[in-house]
């Protein structure tokens, strides 16, 4: 089936000055122009850039599936040496599938739910090989255990809801690699899974790729996941492939302005927010009909000469797209941005002890009614305890379904505590929903939310709703003197007055944050609570609203308690980290405490799991299997007992752990004694040769 | 409050209409109801004659009036009242109720549906089973039992109309409620301790609007069609006032030898109707391309 | 699923008895009315005093409903003053009459309207998609009595092909079903097409569509294994609910058509002030939609796999 070409033998798959465009009712918009890869057998290639770089347009023209309005107006892609332009209908569909498959980024959506997982994955050979449906089945069901899926005949006959993400994804994988394809593209394919999950599928991916000797194409954001994963990558922006080479060259010695701007947003085990801040990339990404006659780039770079830079496209010079990359010094621009000063630390204004948030689920059902359980709990929080000092950060830490955000929500007041206390500014108010706090109490304690889109609402300008929270918040009435707060605080988020008229439509997902960044300012709060702020932003984005938070929070002494799971962000802002694992605090200390040994098994899972964008860290690597309990019915004892790589025996299943208490305020949940948890090894180290 | 209302609501109207210049459908729909609003509107200047004045007997279209000479052009009913003005007096009873009665009906699931999907819990239990209960009715068969117990008036046509197609708005907005009720930035309202009234009118109900649009011209459109079938089953408006179902039902039995009674008023009303579906069309074409 | 379906059905008998008691309050509340539309707007006080006395409607008013309620079920209908016979033995012809007008209409609805909704759906903007769209936005904008009579224009007065009423004086005669099942039709065809070019529409932009296209899927089997399941869930519950619409929907044929149908009885009870007929009429009509409604709701929760019994 796989016509191996003679005058390109070693590359599966190449890329050759392809452009594609969409045509829109605004015209023809470009969405890749003029990109080159090749990829070859066996080889792992990462295509990295923010969102609208063209990256997964470049899969979907690999494919040729880019819908009625985009096509490729330029350039050839060839697979085993073969135009794929000059595939017909079936030859395209024999293609697809078997000898280039695909795997994408939400698996729920990415499967069909109103089909078994057994019979979308027999599908593919019962197409392309046209074997036996029996055969079918047991192919399926061997590549379900070459996934490493537990019981696989269960899943076969699953629903896709029925089953995790983390297996959905794996399923998915299985599907793509059914057809023994030559090459794997892969959109993306963790972005939506937790961060421990995710090591597992990235994990099995490099096993299988390795094992079936496929050349794989790896689309993502996640520099740090490159790192780990690729042989080669490619740094697009705006559409263009702007810089190709080694993983470790790339990291070590990026030559294109760009990458290098963009490892210097990431927080890395090096950075510091005092003395080294990030530094963001000035300047927006272009709209796609707007792009710069000259260098993309051009506009946003510190080096751009108009004479130079801006003439013309800018051809791939020995694999970067720039034209001055050899006038460039590295050693002119500073790694970090200006520093920071010290945010003196005051008074314990958070206190929450034990507090417990519980939700009533009620079954309805035949089966529980007879059973006498017709209400069963969700444990969201349980015993959760810590504080929070004026001006300081706590991040609280965990993945999907540790309680963090309940835990926003109760301290919000938009959910009230089931048990334990909440005291913020020396009142009660885990009892109390917001409705029934005082206008000044409300106005202290401001949140921000994770996902820019839903934060503000579309029917009303930016000034509007502000104007609004300093009307109610603030106890301004005076219209003029509303005005004068409003265009103060959008000056504070650093956006032009003339925002205020503007509908959150017409601002990109950074200005939008911006926005909500001011709104959650306009009551000069005491304390404000960030749920998940950067999630949602690319990483240049991220690292510009990281810095605008900090720098508020320096100026105002705001106490600010971070949640999230992105470890290299919270190791970055945070002065203490609180670690949560399905309702319960599993970890409690300073930064350096956390990051450094002794660990939790969770936190040490946790931080090798979490990909870091520097060839010079050393990572152990620490894989979890099993499956996470369900919040219905937490084991007894400690929450992590059926992942734990280091669990002792029943007593973990059984009783509640200790609280191991260690100097400096640190304290670790674990039935480990203290000196078991000393004595482990740092997951993450500087590499002895280091250059 | 007030000054964040008008904001949300002003310049959306005019950016809506600039935008279904986009829609060609939309602009014939649009077109087709701008037509019969000005006939309404200028129905005392349009009429040739009073339209229930009795001229000529079955005059076929384009025949000639005996007494003034001026042509018929749409003939005349069997009552020998001239067609033309009966259709243009009769656009405006639609016109009038068919808006009235859907504003009404508007009103009332706008209100229901948002106490029912924001609060949720009891209000919801019991709204919703009300709503229910009175949809399990087949529409024409509940209105035919109101107006024959109550008598047809214009009135009480409005109130069958208000009652029978409140519940289906409420639901439409329930729906729609209980989706944006867990927004992010009504979320951020709660913590800003706004009350509910609050939240239902400025956070929620403009970010509906456009569902809701959509389904009002649609749903106009079934308020034409209803107030035509009433008329036509004789519940409709009382005589003598020119309505066009009615104007049918008297002209069926001549349906054979004089068709121009029967079917002028039908296309009048199906024109009407469609109107209304194709700005709906536009207006879901273009709020999805956005 | 147990459960569920006995949830269903008890909210379905909880319905049927709260518009019971709506009809009864609002039909049978005053006596003096009652007598009156039974025994004609001539009868005397005191031959009204004698009919209520005989027909128990001095007794206190739950009392009066329970009776009511119970005669009900028991297929007790009352006398219809104005066919001066037993309101059941008018209902269930006519009722029968109108289940076969029904049943041909329908037998050429779902096919058609599914059909056609689907190749719609299956390739949006296309010429065809346009022209199907355009059809049905047509024929949903015309309402029933205007349809019927472009139709009796033309197949009637002018081909001449069709009879212009549908009494079945001479019994049975499939040629007179024609022109109203085709009037139901074409009303209806409209809005069903549409849900299902809609829901096909959406299914074929979803992710999983996706999927099964670059998984080499051949597209007839992209269609028909993936697309159609999930798409004709939608479209089942509206055409189940379109029975529900039908009862309303004949009403204004049958009058036209003068067939003697279950609309037309009731229609002409209403004009007539038949008290008994009325109340049978709504009564069957309220069962049957509460009836559609349950089955659509059960059915629809069967076919979505998404959605758990817990």
């Amino acid at each position: 089936m796989t016509e191996i070409s003679h005058s390109e033998p070693a590359s599966v798959l190449e890329i050759e000055n392809l452009s594609v465009s969409y045509s829109t009712r605004a015209g023809e918009i470009p969405a890749v122009v003029d990109f080159s890869l090749n990829l070859a057998r066996g080889e792992s290639v990462g295509l990295v850039g923010e969102s609208g770089c063209g990256k997964s347009t470049v899969a979907m023209a690999i494919m040729r599936y880019l819908g009625a309005n985009g096509g490729i107006v330029g350039g050839k892609v060839r697979f085993h040496g073969r135009d794929m332009a000059e595939l017909d209908a079936p030859a395209l569909r024999r293609v697809r599938g078997a000898q280039i498959a695909m795997v994408y980024q939400e698996p729920m959506a990415a499967l069909n739910p109103s089909l078994t997982i057994g019979e979308q994955l027999r599908e593919v050979p019962l197409v392309h090989t046209g074997c036996a449906p029996s055969e079918a089945h047991a192919l399926s069901v061997q590549m379900l255990r070459d996934v490493h899926l537990p019981d696989p005949d269960r899943i076969m006959a699953s629903y896709p809801h029925q089953i995790s993400g983390g297996q959905q994804q794996r399923a998915v994988i299985g599907m793509a690699l059914l057809g023994r394809p030559a090459v794997l593209l892969l959109d993306e394919p963790t972005t939506a899974l937790d961060v421990t999950v995710e090591a597992g599928i990235v994990e099995l991916i490099a096993e299988l790729s390795r094992k079936f000797g496929i050349a794989s194409l790896y689309i993502s954001h996640n520099l740090g996941l490159m790192l780990e994963v690729c042989d080669r990558i490619g740094v697009m922006y705006s559409g263009e492939l702007v810089e190709q080479g080694d993983t470790e060259t790339i990291f070590s010695q990026p030559r294109h302005p760009y990458t290098r701007g963009l490892l210097d947003c990431i927080p890395l085990p090096h950075a510091d927010k005092q003395e080294r801040p990030l530094r963001a990339i000035p300047g927006r990404l272009p709209l796609p009909q707007e792009r710069p006659s000259g260098c993309g780039f051009g506009p946003r770079c510190e080096s751009f000469q108009p004479e130079i830079c801006g003439v013309g496209p800018i051809p791939m010079d020995e694999n970067v797209r720039c034209a001055r990359w050899r006038d460039i010094d590295p050693r002119d621009s500073k790694p970090g941005g200006d520093s920071r000063p010290d945010n003196p630390l005051g008074d314990t204004i958070l206190e929450v002890a034990d507090l417990r948030k519980h939700f009533a689920i009620r079954n309805n059902s035949l089966r529980a009614m007879v059973a006498g359980r017709t209400v069963r709990y969700v444990k969201a929080n349980e015993d959760l305890t810590f504080d929070a000092r004026k001006g300081e950060t706590v991040a609280i830490v965990g993945e999907s379904g540790c309680g963090k955000s309940t835990l926003a929500r109760v301290l919000m007041g938009l959910e009230t505590a089931t048990g334990g206390t909440v005291r913020f500014q020396d009142a009660e108010v885990g009892g109390i929903s917001a409705g029934d706090r005082s206008p000044a109490q409300l106005g202290a304690l401001q949140m921000i939310f994770q996902n820019p889109d839903d934060t503000l609402n579309p029917s009303l300008s930016v000034g509007a709703q502000i104007g609004r929270v300093v009307r109610k918040l603030g106890a301004e009435t005076d219209a003029a003197k509303v005005r004068e707060r409003v265009r103060k605080l959008l000056d504070m988020v650093k956006l032009p007055a003339e925002f205020a008229a503007r509908r959150p439509r017409q601002l990109s997902g950074g200005q939008k944050q911006r926005v909500a960044i001011a709104r959650a300012f306009a009551g000069k709060p005491a304390a404000v609570i960030a749920d998940e702020p950067i999630s949602a932003l690319d990483v240049s984005v991220a690292a510009a609203i990281t810095e605008l938070i900090l720098d508020i929070q320096r100026e105002n002494g705001t106490t600010l308690v971070f949640i999230s799971h992105d470890l290299g962000a919270v190791r970055y802002l945070a002065d203490r980290v609180v670690v949560m694992y399905l309702g319960r605090i599993m970890e409690r200390g300073s930064t350096e405490a956390i990051f450094s040994p002794p660990y939790h098994p969770y936190t040490e899972a946790l931080l090798s799991a979490v990909p870091i964008a520097d060839p010079t860290v050393e990572k152990r690597r620490i894989v979890l299997e099993g499956a996470l309990p369900s919040a219905l019915d937490p084991p007894k004892g400690c929450p992590f007992s059926t992942r734990c790589p280091r669990r002792i025996g029943a007593i973990c299943d059984e009783e509640a752990p200790p609280s191991r208490v260690f100097p400096g305020g640190h304290s670790i949940s674990c039935h480990l004694s203290v000196d078991a948890l000393e004595i482990v090894e740092p997951v993450i180290a500087l590499k002895v040769d280091a250059s | 409050m007030s000054d964040i209302a008008n904001n949300a609501h002003g310049a959306s109207l005019l950016r809506a209409i600039g935008l279904l210049r986009e829609s060609w459908i939309g602009m014939i729909g649009a077109g087709l109801i701008s037509f019969w609003v000005l006939v309404a509107l200028f129905a005392p200047l349009l009429a040739p004659h009073d339209p229930l004045a009795i001229l000529q007997p079955f005059a076929k279209p384009g025949a000639l009036h005996v007494g003034t000479g001026s042509t018929l052009w749409l003939g005349t009913d069997n009552l020998g009242r001239d067609i033309l003005s009966r259709i243009i007096w009769g656009s405006r009873t639609v016109l009038i109720y068919a808006p009235l009665a859907t504003f009404c009906a508007y009103a009332v699931g706008i209100f229901m549906g948002l106490a029912a999907g924001y609060h949720r819990g009891w209000w919801d239990m019991v709204l919703s089973r009300i709503g229910d209960i009175i949809l399990s009715f087949p529409v024409l068969v509940l209105y035919i039992i109101v107006i024959a117990t109550f008598g047809a008036s214009g009135l009480n046509i409005v109130i069958a109309i208000t009652f029978a197609s409140a519940p289906g708005i409420m639901r439409l907005v329930r729906g729609l409620t209980l989706d944006l009720r867990n927004r992010d930035y009504v979320a951020a309202s709660h913590t800003r301790g706004e009350s509910a009234f609050f939240i239902m009118l400025v956070e929620i109900l403009p970010n509906a609007r456009g569902p809701l649009i959509v389904d009002a011209c649609v749903r106009l459109g079934y308020v034409i069609i209803t107030i035509g079938v009433l008329g036509f089953l004789g519940l409709g408006l009382p005589p003598p006032d020119p309505d066009w179902g009615g104007m049918v039902n008297e002209g069926r039995s001549m349906a054979m030898i004089f068709p121009h009674m029967t079917i002028i008023p039908c296309v009048a009303i199906s024109s009407l109707v469609l109107g209304f579906n194709l700005l709906a069309d536009g207006l879901r074409e273009v709020s999805l391309r956005d | 699923m147990v459960i569920f379906v006995a949830k269903r059905l008890a909210f379905m008998v909880l319905t049927m008895v709260a518009v019971s008691i709506l009809l009864f309050l609002i039909l049978e509340i005053s006596p003096g009315s009652v007598a009156t539309k039974v025994l004609g707007p001539y009868a005397t006080d005191e031959q009204k005093n004698i009919w209520l006395e005989r027909h128990g409607y001095f007794e206190p008013l739950w009392y009066r409903y329970f009776a009511w309620a119970g005669n009900f079920l028991s297929g007790e209908f009352g006398l219809s003053h104005r066919f001066k016979v037993p309101v059941a033995d008018i209902l269930w012809p006519r009722l029968w009459n109108t289940a076969i007008l029904g049943f041909w209409t329908f037998a050429f609805l779902i096919p058609v309207s599914l059909v056609l909704g689907v190749l719609a759906g299956m390739r949006e903007g296309s010429k065809l998609d346009r022209t199907i769209s355009i059809i049905s936005v047509l024929t949903t904008s015309i309402p029933e009595f205007a349809s019927a009579v472009f139709l009796s224009a033309i197949f009637v007065f002018g081909l001449n092909w069709l009879p212009g009423t549908s009494g079945m004086i001479k019994g049975f005669e499939f040629q007179q079903l024609i022109l109203p099942a085709l009037v139901l039709f074409l009303y209806d065809f409209g809005y069903v097409a549409r849900m299902t070019r809609a829901s096909m529409a959406e299914v074929m932009t979803t992710p999983y569509i996706r999927t099964a296209v670059l998984k080499g899927l051949p597209y007839r089997l992209v269609i028909l294994k993936h697309a159609l399941r999930n798409a004709l869930i939608a479209p089942f519950t509206v055409i189940m609910l379109q029975l529900n619409w039908l009862l309303s929907g004949v009403i204004v044929v049958e009058f036209f058509f003068a067939y003697k149908g279950f609309g037309a009885l009731l229609l002409e009870a209403s004009l007539n002030q038949d008290i008994f007929v009325i109340e049978a009429c709504a009564m069957v009509a309220v069962f049957v939609a509460v009836a559609t409604q349950t089955l659509a709701d059960i059915g629809y929760t069967y076919l979505n796999p998404r959605i758990q019994f817990v």
